[in-house]
């Protein structure tokens, strides 16, 4: 199975119906299904923070929000996820390109990638880290479960080698 | 004008209009002079208020006013962008605009001399309003009757009222928010 196919059927699965996104070379292909299915509201952002407050609106007005970033996101992202999704216990799954993992060719991108575990340790966002596609399709439906019932947001780490 | 007299007057003109409130003075202000279930007060995440209003304004069809103020807007700017992109036409981003950080102790913003409304329409925003300091009354029945996406720019007097902190838990926010919005 492809594996942007796979994260893609998953969120459908889970009844995703809200996409919040900031690009990475990684999530061009699910970004593009997202565009192409007419139950799914796409809003690109212009940065990560802005589409955290966005997905916590989308959700008080009843849909199931979901955030395609990179894990540098993250890192824009810290405030929003303590003071407005922690606080107000806001759920949203966040589909995350974890660059600086094993294979990374660009050294740039490892500080960032050695962090982010870290990151959400510190926050008590919970994780998974799906390693093939049959995975990733069985985890996410489970994860928005999870993150729906504990009002919490939830990462769905894809190492480069998921790709 | 005073903020609190600016949210006072808004607010008595509201009908079945949600309400996004800023962190700080200007959500204790509004739940002083009127609490409501439809009002999402912000406790946290400061320049998230014009993002939490669309994200509210695309997932539903009631129409959304937002309250945000000059040093929270500035935090966000890129949010402009979004909103005008995505227009939607149930949102009203009222900038209150004191041109100074009020409720952590009136440090001056940018707002003095960048003008807020001007930046909006350079983003692409067709429909704006500006309300002068200097205003006794706010007739907001123009800006009601207008298609959003619209920008407000609510130029008000620096300085908080003395009101207390609001009395309710963030979860208890927003449980009573999303029923008042999705009628359970």
């Amino acid at each position: 199975m492809d594996s942007s196919q796979a994260v893609f059927n998953g969120l459908k699965k889970a009844g995703i119906d809200f996409v919040v996104s900031v690009p990475c070379v990684n999530l061009g292909k699910i970004m593009e299904l997202v565009d192409c299915d007419p139950d799914m509201t796409h809003v690109p952002v212009t940065r990560e923070e802005e589409g955290f407050g966005i997905a916590a609106g989308a959700y008080m007005g009843g849909k199931k929000p979901a955030i395609l970033m990179q894990n540098s996101g993250l890192g824009n992202s810290v405030n929003v996820l303590a003071s407005l999704f922690k606080l107000y216990q806001f759920p949203i799954l966040m589909i995350i390109s974890h660059r600086g993992t094993d294979g990374e060719f660009m050294g740039a991108q490892i500080p960032m990638g050695e962090a982010t575990t870290g990151i959400l340790d510190t926050l008590e966002i919970a994780y998974i880290n799906p390693k093939t596609p049959e995975e990733a399709l069985k985890l996410i439906p489970e994860s928005w479960l999870l993150a729906d019932l504990g009002g919490s947001p939830l990462g769905i780490l894809l190492e480069i080698s998921f790709w | 004008m005073e903020r609190i007299k600016a949210l006072e007057q808004i607010t008595k003109q509201l009908e079945d209009e949600l309400v996004i409130c800023n962190i700080g003075f200007p959500s204790r202000e509004l739940y002083h002079v009127k609490d409501s279930s439809k009002h999402f007060y912000m406790l946290g995440s400061m320049g998230m208020a014009s993002s939490i209003g669309l994200g509210l304004a695309l997932a539903q069809k009631r129409k959304v006013i937002v309250f945000d103020g000059d040093g929270s807007l500035l935090m966000n700017l890129g949010s402009l962008v979004t909103i005008y992109n995505q227009s939607p036409e149930n949102l009203v981003l009222v900038a209150l605009d004191n041109e100074c950080y009020g409720s952590t102790g009136n440090q001056c913003t940018y707002s003095s001399s960048t003008d807020l409304k001007m930046v909006a329409e350079g983003v692409g925003f067709k429909n704006t309003a500006l309300y002068q300091e200097s205003l006794e009354e706010i007739d907001f029945t123009p800006v009601l009757r207008m298609e959003g996406p619209i920008f407000v720019h609510v130029k008000v007097k620096a300085g908080n009222a003395s009101v207390p902190v609001i009395p309710m838990e963030p979860e208890e926010i927003k449980e009573r928010f999303m029923g008042e919005v999705q009628g359970n």
